[in-house]
């Protein structure tokens, strides 16, 4: 095998010589991409995934990194891993354990070795199996002789070996060269699963377009790897995934970061307004940052702050002279932003705070998945002050609540925290492309030059003060976080106006459920089990009980994307099962919430606080012995 | 502005409704009134004026100008600012504060603003001691005060707001006291159109908690001869007898007396609020009471690009030269497949 690679002419002639191999079609199938965080696993992976979605599959993707961004080479603590769930069928997560493991080095077996399907084929670079590598990773013996992965289809390629040979005479230098060895393992999967290798070439181009060197350098990997895999005898069958059978439309593939920052694009273009974004750095929010940035061209501002208070403060700022404002942060940053997002909500000015969540308390887990600042976002502030609370549930419709928590901000004058969480927004999925015109109409609600008009005075139906905007003429007046009196917005003391006051805001806040969408059920609306979900964990749940539904049980889903206030129909929804259980990932905040607010059912939950995503496996079993 | 739009303002134009709640014989009321008589001698419309405040004695401010305002929370005033301006450029945004406010809760958002340069003016009342909380010591008060949260004194070393700036890369930098309100009005007009942050430092007494303060610095008999004013291009020459100046010794500053020793005018350093170079700056900031007259007036007065101007540029530039003309461009743009 080495000898057909030595040189990169007889590649090709390979290529020709096609041995006959089936090719087999699969329903869905789970690839990890597993190595040191420098080995460019999280470029492998999304590269698999845009060449599977422009084949026209549905997928899911969740990449999985350590906190540190170059931890010690080779150990268990830097390895980097991207997930991703390809099917000619509905795919709503990422994939419980992975079918096919590509391991770089033994720390990457190692992690994942729980992870990876009894029986399911991992794709070993055999030239990082070295007793130094061993050693790092912490294993005593080679995992691959000593028979731990005896039931497993191992593939051994020696990746690193075959890339510096394939490139040798190519004139890289040696650093690159090694960094090339991803794309030979890409170049295997590629063979593996049927996939034209275009998508990637053109990338490669475009990435590299001042280096036509490293372009051609890592085409050719790719392609020595096509053609290893082809040639091998240990992978005997080439499989496919056909297309998916999706709505009709124009698709990108998304993440849900980037959702996230393209929903507030588009809801800005619709209530004419700019977009500002006032962010201080923080895993998982700072890809949005990072999106919104590079969008001056669509009259985008992003400002980075010196800290977490100021970046709230600026949008509060922003949002007072006019612009849409939006901060961004994950749950530490909520903390220190508590107190101005009290001001926000005392000024009622539109404002919208977006929480990717992420396994806390404290520091947590920063790149780990969690949905514990349900509470943080509900009550984090001192007084009485409530806000919206929205969450998003899929990576793509993070668009939708972005654009849903822009309008209700915008249209109510009030702030609203808008709960992502690292799942969400590191993982991607295809997108159908929205038309801004097809979008629901945005309608701020601004005072005009001219009008009569009270800086507390209020709408009848939403209970939303009027905002005028500075530089308008003949409105100008002052607004503070002092108490201010009902309708002239003086600052009062009166204790009757406090109370008053108190009560007018929260009135505001429920109101907020005349103008939004009734909760929707998945499955029957009665049975033996009500499964209550909100937020990112949509995909395991929703899998969960499609596939309990299709054993024939009596098991539906309600989703909830409106946390506060709930949709009216919320106690409709809750009367006719027989059981109610609640998931989340934390230890149970929404269920706390719906007690509280409908305490006459009984909720059952079902919490892990992992910072992983739900296992389907773990949640069809303990529905099981709920209806049984 | 053509002269059709102007309407003549007055300083009851800026005068608010709300009944002013400082203590009487406060400083404040002498800096709120300077503020209302500068205005209307600018050609700003008054409805495109900001006032910002944090939390304090001094941040009531906003309420009491008749302008758009926002009293907003403790130390965070410029960040909000900040906002205010990069939402809408042509606001004139000011920002009033004081010493705890400015320097103890929210130092990092004062230097940061300091540092980016965006076109806001902040107002520093400095009492050196917190009033609305009755009376703590703050970070500028001088170190061994004795105050009810340190009965025994202090053993903190006062912030010289001016030297902080400096070391902050503040481009405007000014001095004047709550005593002299022709002063406080020129400055406050220089501050607005110096395009950058502009830092008027106000030496402000606090009736109750912290009287006479700056007397050693303000007093009727001593001011001529312990407050030097600055103007660019001009010597730095003051005492009652207007016979002292500042010159260089080596590398420090010294008080020297003209017509002794053989010194003349031409001896006395000349002002240049516009150096880039801080050196000399810090030295006069730095100078102190009762060996130094203090500098007043306008110690730095430096061109440099804002913040605000910079974002613009960009924006502008990329409006300009993109491919996308509305967010379904974007959408559209890059991989993309039909099903």
């Amino acid at each position: 095998m080495i000898i057909i690679c030595t040189f990169v002419s007889d590649i090709y002639i390979i290529n020709t010589m096609n041995k006959d191999t089936k090719v087999i079609d699969l329903e869905k199938v789970v690839i990890k991409f597993a190595g040191d965080s420098g080995d460019g696993m999280q470029l492998t992976g999304s590269q698999f995934t845009e060449t599977s979605a422009l084949l026209g599959n549905d997928l899911a993707t969740f990449p999985d990194f350590p906190a540190e961004i170059r931890a010690p080479l080779g150990t268990v603590a830097g390895v980097s891993g991207f997930q991703v769930h390809i099917g000619n069928t509905e795919i709503n997560t990422p994939g419980d354990i992975a079918d096919v493991l590509v391991a770089m080095n033994p720390a990457a077996l190692k992690a994942n070795k729980n992870w990876i399907k009894k029986g399911g084929t991992i794709i070993i670079n055999s030239d990082s199996f070295a007793k130094k590598d061993l050693d790092k990773a912490g294993y005593e013996n080679n995992p691959l002789e000593d028979g731990s992965f005896s039931g497993f289809n191992i593939v051994e390629a020696p990746i690193a070996n075959l890339t510096q040979e394939t490139l040798k005479d190519s004139g890289l230098d040696g650093k690159s060269i090694r960094r090339a060895k991803n794309m030979f393992a890409l170049g295997m999967v590629y063979w593996m699963f049927n996939r034209p290798m275009e998508r990637t070439k053109k990338f490669l181009q475009d990435k590299f377009e001042s280096k036509p060197l490293v372009v051609e350098s890592n085409i050719k990997v790719l392609h020595a790897g096509y053609n290893f895999a082809n040639t091998i005898e240990a992978l005997p069958s080439s499989y496919t995934v056909t297309k998916a059978k999706i709505e009709n439309g124009t698709y990108r593939n998304i993440m849900g970061n980037q959702a996230t920052a393209w929903g507030f694009i588009a809801a800005a273009e619709k209530a004419n307004k700019q977009l500002f974004l006032g962010s201080y750095p923080i895993t998982p929010a700072s890809d949005i940052l990072h999106e919104l940035a590079k969008h001056k061209n669509l009259g985008v501002k992003t400002f980075q702050a010196e800290d977490e208070i100021a970046a709230i403060c600026s949008a509060i700022g922003a949002s007072f002279a006019g612009d849409l404002a939006i901060t961004t942060t994950s749950g530490p940053g909520l903390a220190l932003k508590g107190e101005a997002l009290g001001l926000a909500m005392i000024t009622e000015l539109p404002l919208v705070v977006i929480d990717v969540q992420r396994g806390g308390p404290s520091t947590g887990l920063p790149t780990k998945t969690e949905q514990s600042d349900l509470f943080q976002a509900m009550y984090g502030r001192n007084g009485e002050s409530p806000v919206i609370v929205l969450a998003a549930s899929t990576p793509s419709n993070c668009f939708d609540w972005a654009f849903e928590a822009s309008r209700l901000a915008l249209e109510h004058n009030t702030p609203v925290v808008l709960l992502s969480d690292g799942y969400l927004g590191n993982g991607a999925g295809p997108w159908k492309i929205r038309s801004v015109k097809d979008l629901p109409d945005i309608t701020p609600f601004v005072a005009k030059e001219g009008e009569e008009w009270q800086s507390y005075a209020r709408d009848t139906q939403k209970l939303a003060r009027k905002h005028a905007l500075p530089g308008t003429k003949g409105l100008e007046h002052r607004v503070g976080g002092l108490e201010k009196e009902d309708i002239t917005g003086n600052v009062s003391y009166e204790p009757e106006n406090h109370e008053k006051m108190c009560f007018l805001r929260a009135e505001k806040v429920e109101r907020v459920a005349d103008f939004i969408s009734k909760q929707e059920i998945y499955g029957d609306e009665s049975g033996d089990l009500l499964v209550i979900g909100w937020g990112g964990t949509y995909g395991s749940l929703y899998t969960a009980v499609k596939e309990l539904r299709e054993e024939g049980k009596k098991v539906s889903l309600a989703h909830f994307n409106y946390i506060n206030p709930l949709p009216k129909n919320t106690a409709e929804i809750f009367k006719n099962f027989k059981n109610i259980v609640v998931c989340e990932l934390n230890n149970g905040q929404f269920v706390d919430l719906l007690k509280s607010k409908h305490d006459t059912f009984q909720f059952k939950q079902f919490n892990h606080i992992q910072g992983l995503p739900f296992k389907t496996t773990d949640l069809k079993e303990h529905f099981n012995t709920l209806i049984s | 502005m053509s002269e059709l739009e102007i309407k003549k303002l007055s300083n009851k134009d800026f005068v608010s409704d709300q009944e002013i709640k400082w203590c009487p014989g406060c400083g404040d009321y002498a800096i709120l009134r300077a503020m209302q008589k500068a205005l209307p001698q600018l050609e700003t419309n008054k409805e495109d004026y900001v006032f910002i405040a944090g939390i304090g004695c001094s941040s009531r401010f906003p309420y009491y100008m008749n302008t758009y305002g926002f009293h907003t929370i403790h130390g965070r005033a410029p960040a909000i600012a900040t906002g205010v301006k990069l939402a809408n450029p042509k606001l004139k945004v000011w920002q009033i504060t004081g010493d705890g406010d400015a320097l103890a809760i929210g130092g990092n958002h004062f230097i940061h603003a300091l540092r980016r340069n965006i076109d806001i003016n902040i107002i520093l009342f400095n009492n050196e001691i917190y009033g609305l909380t009755k009376g703590q010591f703050s970070p500028t008060s001088a170190t061994g005060i004795k105050t009810k949260s340190n009965p025994h004194g202090t053993t903190d070393n006062p912030f010289i707001p001016a030297k902080l700036a400096l070391g902050a890369g503040s481009t405007f930098i000014a001095r004047v006291p709550d005593t002299n309100p022709k002063a406080m009005q020129k400055i406050f007009l220089d501050a607005e159109t110096h395009r950058g942050t502009s830092l008027i430092e106000v030496l402000q007494n606090c009736v109750i908690f912290n009287d006479k303060t700056h007397g050693d610095i303000t007093g009727k008999d001593v001011k001529h001869d312990m407050q030097l004013w600055l103007e660019d291009g001009k010597a730095m020459i003051f005492g009652r007898e207007m016979n002292k100046g500042i010159v260089l010794n080596g590398l420090k500053l010294a008080v020297v007396t003209i017509g002794e020793d053989g010194i003349t005018e031409d001896d006395i350093l000349v002002h240049n609020a516009q150096e880039e170079n801080i050196t000399l700056h810090m030295m006069l900031a730095t100078m102190r009471a009762p060996n130094f007259p203090v500098a007043m007036g306008v110690i730095r007065k430096v061109k440099t690009m804002t913040f605000d101007e910079g974002l613009i540029s960009q924006l502008e530039h990329n409006i300009k030269t993109t491919k996308f003309k509305s967010s379904d461009d974007l959408f559209n743009s890059g991989a993309t497949w039909e099903v």
